[in-house]
C-alpha cells in the first residue's frame, strides 16, 4: 500500500478510538486526558498495536496540540485579569510553588537524577490542570462557592509561571546550564512584561487588526499569527508554548472570544494527538517499576496541594469546610504536567522520567476529580462539623 | 436600606455578584463569559458554599429581574399609599392621539402644573422606575402616577393633551 493510504487508516482509527474513549470516559465522569494517555501506550513502540507510517504526522501534530492548548489558556485570561491576580495573590502564588515544586525536585534527587530533572520533576508536580478543575468546579455546581476564586487564582499564578518556568526548563534542557537557564528566564521575564504592558494599553489596537465578522480568515489569521509567534519564540529559545500563551493574552475583547469559539475545535484534535503522543514516547514495559515511585510522589504531592488550597482559602477568611474543598479540588495535574515531561523526553533526559511522569499524572488525574467530590457528601460534612466543633465553632469563624 | 452587592472576578469564567440578604441569606448570580446566567442560593450553615446553581437563558433573567423589580416597586407604593392620606397612585395610558407621543417627560411640566409626580412608566411588561425629564415617551406607554385626586386627573388631562 501507499505511504499515504496507511497514514490515513492509522490516523483515521487512531482519532476513532480516542472519540470513542471520550465518549466513554464522559459517561463515567472521567476527564478525556489520562484516557488518551492510556491510549497512547497501546499503540506505542512494544504497546497492543504500534503505529509505524503515522508518527511524524502525530510528533508534529503533537507540536500543535502544545501550541494550541497554550494559546487557547491565553485567551482566557486577560492582561488586566492577570495582572491584578498577581497584585492580589501572589502570596498564595508563591506558596504553592514552594510546597508543590520543591517535593517534586526532592523527590527527584531522592531517586538519584541529576539536577537538570530535579527541575523538571519540580514543574511537573507543581502545575495543576487548570482545565480538569475548571471542568470540574462547574460539574460539581461550585463557580459559585466563595473559595472558588481562590481556587482559580492559584491557577491562573501557576499558568502565569509557566511563561517564565518553560523557558528556563528549555534553556535548561538545551544544555545551557544554569547560567544560560537564568538568561532565559531574563529574556522571557522581559518579554512577558512588554506583552503584558503592551496588551494592556494597547489591547484593542492589535485586536483591532483581526476582523471577526468573517469566521474563515479570523481562524486563520489568529492560528497564522499563532504558530509564527510560537515559531519565532523557539527560535530565541524563549519555547513556542510560551509564544502561543503571549498572544492569547494579548488578544482581548470580542476577538478572544470569538478566536476561542473557533479554535476550539482545532484544540481538542491536536491536544488529543499530543497527549497520544506523549504516552507513545513511553513503552508500556517501562511502566511497572514506576509505578510505587509515582504513586508515593501523588500522595505526597496531593496532600501539599490539599495544604496549598486550604491555606489560600484561609487568608480569604473561608471557612473550613471551604478550605477542605479548595485544597481538594486543585489536586489534579494534567495538560502542563505532560507538556513539561514531553520537553524532557524530547532533549532524551533521564530515561525513566516519561514513564514516572504518565503514571504520576494518571494517578492524579483520575483519583484528584473523583477526590474532589468528597465535601459533597454527607458523611464528610458531618466529620468536618465535628472536628470543627472542637476548636472554633464554623459559624464563628466565617468573620467576613 | 441600600444593598451591597459584591462583585468577584473568576479569572477565566465571568464575575460573580451577591449579596447578603437582611433575614442574613447570601444570593449569587455568577454570569459567564460566554453568557450564560446562574442564580446561586448559598447553604445556611455554610455561607461559602452553594446549595443550587441554577442555569438561567437570557429571556428567564430578563423575566425573573422583571417579576423581582416590578413587584419591589408595587410594595413601595402600596406603603406610600398607606402613609399619607389622601395620596393616591393610578396607572394612567398614554392616549393614542396624545401630544407626548415621542416627546420627552419634562415637556409635560406635569409636576409644576398638577403638583403630582410620575415615579414609572411601564412599557412592554419593563418597568421604567423614577423616569427623568429627559425619558422619551412612546406609543403604549402606561404612566404611573403619584399625586391628589385633582393631581391626577390634570395628569391624565395634560397627556390626553386637554391643556
Amino acid at each position: 500500500m501507499h505511504g499515504t493510504t496507511i497514514l490515513l487508516i492509522e490516523v483515521g482509527a487512531l482519532l476513532f478510538a480516542l472519540g470513542m474513549l471520550g465518549r466513554l470516559g464522559r459517561r463515567v465522569g472521567l476527564s478525556p486526558i489520562p484516557l488518551y494517555l492510556l491510549a497512547g501506550l497501546a499503540f506505542g513502540h512494544g504497546g497492543l498495536l504500534p503505529l509505524s507510517a503515522s508518527e511524524q504526522f502525530i510528533e508534529i501534530g503533537a507540536d500543535i496540540g502544545v501550541v494550541l492548548l497554550l494559546v487557547m489558556l491565553g485567551l482566557e485570561y486577560s492582561a488586566g485579569e492577570l495582572v491584578g491576580n498577581l497584585r492580589a495573590s501572589a502570596r498564595s502564588g508563591v506558596m504553592d510553588m514552594l510546597l508543590n515544586a520543591l517535593p517534586g525536585a526532592g523527590y527527584a534527587f531522592l531517586l538519584g537524577w541529576g539536577w537538570q530533572a530535579s527541575i523538571v520533576l519540580a514543574g511537573i508536580t507543581w502545575v495543576s490542570s487548570s482545565g480538569v478543575i475548571a471542568k470540574v468546579l462547574g460539574d460539581l455546581g461550585r463557580l459559585g462557592n466563595r473559595e472558588t476564586p481562590v481556587v482559580l487564582s492559584v491557577l491562573v499564578i501557576e499558568d502565569l509561571a509557566m511563561a517564565f518556568y518553560l523557558p528556563l526548563v528549555t534553556a535548561v534542557l538545551a544544555g545551557a546550564g544554569l547560567i544560560g537557564g537564568v538568561e532565559a528566564l531574563a529574556v522571557a521575564l522581559v518579554t512577558v512584561v512588554a506583552v503584558l504592558v503592551v496588551a494592556i494599553r494597547y489591547g484593542h489596537a492589535i485586536s483591532g487588526f483581526i476582523s471577526v465578522r468573517d469566521p474563515e480568515a479570523l481562524l486563520l489569521s489568529v492560528l497564522g499569527l499563532t504558530l509564527l509567534v510560537a515559531g519565532v519564540a523557539a527560535q530565541l529559545k524563549v519555547s513556542a508554548a510560551v509564544g502561543a500563551f503571549l498572544v492569547g493574552i494579548a488578544l482581548s475583547g470580542p476577538v478572544a472570544y470569538s478566536a476561542s469559539q473557533i479554535l476550539s475545535p482545532l484544540r481538542d484534535l491536536f491536544a488529543a494527538v499530543f497527549f497520544v503522543f506523549f504516552g507513545l514516547s513511553t513503552a508500556p514495559a517501562d511502566m511497572p517499576p514506576v509505578l510505587l515511585p509515582a504513586l508515593g510522589l501523588a500522595v505526597l504531592t496531593m496532600v501539599t496541594k490539599v495544604l496549598t488550597g486550604y491555606l489560600a482559602a484561609k487568608r480569604v477568611g473561608i471557612a473550613l469546610p471551604g478550605r477542605i474543598r479548595a485544597g481538594l479540588a486543585l489536586m489534579p495535574r494534567g495538560e502542563f504536567s505532560v507538556v513539561i515531561a514531553g520537553l524532557a523526553v524530547a532533549s532524551g533526559l533521564e530515561p525513566q522520567l516519561a514513564p514516572l511522569a504518565t503514571a504520576y499524572v494518571l494517578i492524579t488525574v483520575v483519583s484528584g476529580p473523583l477526590l474532589g467530590r468528597l465535601p459533597d457528601y454527607a458523611w464528610f460534612k458531618a466529620l468536618i462539623r465535628r472536628f470543627a466543633g472542637q476548636g472554633t465553632s464554623v459559624r464563628a469563624a466565617q468573620s467576613y | 436600606m441600600r444593598v451591597r452587592v459584591e462583585q468577584t472576578p473568576l479569572p477565566g469564567i465571568g464575575v460573580r455578584h451577591d449579596l447578603v440578604t437582611s433575614s442574613g441569606r447570601t444570593v449569587g448570580v455568577v454570569s459567564h463569559r460566554n453568557g450564560r446566567r446562574d442564580l446561586v442560593l448559598y447553604d445556611v450553615d455554610d455561607p461559602d458554599s452553594s446549595l443550587a446553581s441554577i442555569p438561567l437563558t437570557d429571556d428567564e433573567a430578563e423575566a425573573l429581574a422583571d417579576v423581582l423589580g416590578a413587584s419591589l416597586m408595587l410594595g413601595q407604593l402600596a406603603g406610600l399609599r398607606q402613609q399619607a392620606a389622601g395620596l393616591l397612585t393610578e396607572q394612567i395610558a398614554l392616549p393614542a392621539g396624545s401630544p407626548y407621543v415621542n416627546r420627552r417627560l419634562g415637556d409635560t411640566r406635569a409636576r409644576t402644573r398638577t403638583s403630582a409626580s410620575i415615579v414609572a412608566v411601564l412599557r412592554d411588561r419593563e418597568v421604567i422606575a423614577s423616569p427623568g425629564p429627559s425619558f422619551l415617551f412612546e406609543a403604549n406607554d402606561v404612566v404611573v402616577a403619584v399625586g391628589t385626586r385633582e393631581g391626577l386627573d390634570g395628569v391624565t388631562a395634560i397627556l390626553a393633551g386637554d391643556h
